[in-house]
């Protein structure tokens, strides 16, 4: 167990190395630097300012330094606004951050309720509903059930105050950000508990005359699960992605709004931050959640 | 016909297992007949093409693709109005007609219509920018539809070629070109994708100008390109798993020792065995393709103006969604009808093509 997970950590430090790298080759190979934009710079005012930033030095020097200053937690600056990237990146994930977990702690737990109740009764019409809504909503792109829950809830029927960082109301952007995960969690729930319920030892849970609850709760539900955590890495990526769109519809000034403003303004060092520190985040969460796969269920081959 | 008698069948004895024929009456044409008719022979895809034609909502959705299709391919051929243009009245520039709700006039066309012209109605209104928006509904639609196939299409000619390499070689091949696939499947995609057409945008800018490349647009090439790149990893995977397990059989063994070639052998024998997964594979991949295209646009990533994609029309009708409702909602069901169309039909393939399924 542990050469696997040792493995894996090295294989996780790989995976954000080039990440990191191919952001950073990627935009350096956009024509133009930084300063190249500004209309009173004289080349001997640039050349001081590329010397001052490190910019005259060979691109492979730049990206070791750039490495060296992300270790150090040092994002460098944005063009747009002159702020440290780094203060940009803490401010605005602590509400990306609450969105996303709420999003994720909702989906997971409605997700999980709601495959169940499909596995259960399956063929009856409870499981027809939420097979048939659930079909629905991972046919909804999240922008698009954001501005339709935006207009219909906030601006037409008034009930949820537009969002304000005085007034936060993370109702609205909560749905329409669990809403696709949701969907997804109650469909691999009701594959895999369907699966688990037609196992021999719930048989013999059965017969030996365990209560019905204690049945699903104890031994379906648990063994269901499994499957389910697997699912934690890709629903991080959809959430941090998902969290953009979102946020730019209800005018949040999280971390994803921040990043598509970027990408707007062409504001480059601040994108390359942005897509590192979101990546880093997408590979840890697909870590964990394969370490914890592997360490719940001891029938997994490790390799 | 012979007849059966009694005295001519041995005594029975207690016990035995012997019939005892005089219980029995020989069967009548009609009955032989009946007993003789045997299904028709059906192929593999014959047979899930039934299954499929079954499924009412799978159904429904080949026949709303369908109408779409039609729809996207004909409107622009015959409709009056143009995707990029104002609309004019006798020949002139129509500035009254600046976000018309469906069905709706402008001034100077009531004038026109007064006069006894006629004017084609526009059905979906117009934008803020006097153009009208049924077509530029149907345009978006047809990018949408275009960037699905298309990506699709990539996906699957990337991911065969090099799934089946690496299966069918294995050894040191497989793990070689498995490790590359494992590093790009651990990178983010969407993030990815991002990335890359912001990037893209800038370096195809200049070396794309003159060519036919351009009018298709750097974004949608760029988009064309990313998917290229990073969407193939996981048909690679699942091709080359098929294949590993397909390569064990019999007949592949008995074909190589009747000397077929490894291409032979990979054409003939293992991918039409592989061909459901590959279908169902495909059918998702159009979809989730159509997704990030407009998730692109939405962030100001897509498809280039004047050209629209429903992604875009979307985040641009977010300005004035309380005034003009119906300029969200149009886009916004076009591209909900067609990713749950995609999403129903792959369902139903799957249902009716994975062998894994059949009871």
């Amino acid at each position: 167990m542990l050469k696997y997970v040792v493995k894996r950590v090295l294989l996780a430090v790989v995976t954000v190395l080039i990440i990191a790298a191919i952001t950073f080759f990627s935009m350096n190979a956009i024509p133009g630097g930084p300063f190249s934009k500004e209309k009173a710079t004289s080349p001997a005012v640039q050349a001081m300012l590329e010397k001052r930033f490190g910019l005259d030095k060979p691109v492979p020097e730049q990206f070791v330094n750039y490495l060296g200053n992300l270790l150090r937690g040092d994002f460098g600056i944005s063009l747009k606004t002159g702020r440290e990237i780094t203060t940009i990146i803490g401010e605005s994930f602590s509400i990306s951050a609450k969105l996303g977990g709420m999003a994720a702690i909702i989906a997971v737990i409605v997700g999980l309720i709601l495959g169940s109740i499909a596995a259960l009764c399956r063929g009856r019409w409870p499981d027809r509903l939420i097979i048939f809504m659930t079909t629905l909503f991972v046919s909804i792109p999240s922008f698009i059930l954001a501005t339709i829950l935006l207009l219909v809830f906030c601006l037409t029927l008034q009930w949820v105050g537009v969002w304000s960082p005085t007034n936060p109301n993370y109702v609205l952007p909560v749905i329409a950000l669990a809403l696709y995960p949701m969907s997804y969690i109650t469909r691999l729930t009701k594959t895999s508990m369907l699966d688990v319920l037609g196992q021999d030892y719930i048989r013999t849970a059965r017969a030996k005359g365990v209560r019905e609850s204690l049945v699903i709760f104890k031994h379906a539900l648990r063994n269901a699960l499994i499957p389910v955590i697997t699912y934690v890495g890709p629903m991080t990526a959809y959430i941090l992605t998902g969290s953009m769109v979102v946020e730019k519809v209800f005018t949040i000034g999280g971390l994803g709004t921040e990043f598509v403003g970027a990408i707007n303004n062409q504001d480059y060092p601040m994108i390359m931050a942005t897509t590192i520190f979101l990546a880093t985040l997408m590979v840890i969460a697909t870590l964990v959640s394969d370490l914890v796969y592997k360490a719940v269920d001891p029938r997994i081959k490790l390799d | 016909m012979r007849e059966f008698k009694d005295d001519l069948l041995p005594k029975k004895n207690l016990l035995s297992m012997q019939i005892d024929l005089s219980k029995f009456s020989p069967a009548t044409d009609e009955e032989k007949q009946q007993h003789e008719r045997m299904r028709e022979s059906t192929t593999f895809f014959r047979d899930g093409m039934r299954k499929l034609f079954k499924n009412p909502l799978a159904v429904m959705s080949l026949i709303i693709l369908f109408i779409l299709l039609v729809t996207i391919v004909v409107v622009p051929m015959v409709y009056p109005y143009s995707y990029s243009q104002m609309i004019e009245v006798d020949g002139k520039r129509d500035k009254t007609a600046k976000n018309l709700a469906p069905f709706q006039y402008s001034k100077n066309e009531q004038k026109a219509i007064d006069a006894g012209q006629k004017i084609f109605p526009h059905i979906f209104g117009t934008d803020e920018l006097c153009r009208d928006y049924f077509i530029r509904v149907v345009y978006g639609a047809r990018v949408s539809l275009l960037v699905g196939l298309f990506a699709s299409l990539i996906v699957l000619i990337i991911g065969l070629l090099y799934g089946s390499i690496s299966g069918y070689c294995g050894g040191k091949v497989d793990l070689f070109m498995m490790r590359v696939v494992d590093i790009i499947y651990s990178l983010p995609d969407t993030l990815m994708v991002i990335l890359l057409s912001v990037v893209l945008n800038q370096v195809l800018g200049d070396t794309l100008k003159g060519t036919i490349f351009a009018k298709i647009g750097n974004n949608m090439i760029s988009l064309f390109v990313v998917f290229g790149l990073l969407y193939w990893v996981s048909m690679a995977r699942l091709v080359r798993g098929q294949i590993l397990s397909i390569k064990t059989n019999e007949y592949v063994l008995a074909a190589r020792a009747l000397g077929a070639k490894s291409g032979r052998i990979i054409r003939k024998h293992i991918l039409p065995n592989c061909m459901s997964v590959i279908i169902i594979t495909v059918a998702l991949q159009i979809p989730s393709a159509i997704f990030t295209e407009s998730f692109l646009s939405f962030i100001g990533l897509g498809v280039q103006a004047p050209m629209p994609s429903l992604g875009s029309l979307a985040n641009a009708a977010r300005g004035g969604m309380q005034q003009y409702p119906w300029k969200m909602l149009f886009p916004a069901l076009s591209i909900c009808l067609i990713v749950l169309s995609f999403n129903l039909l792959g369902d139903g393939l799957r249902d009716a093509f994975d062998p894994k399924l059949r009871r």
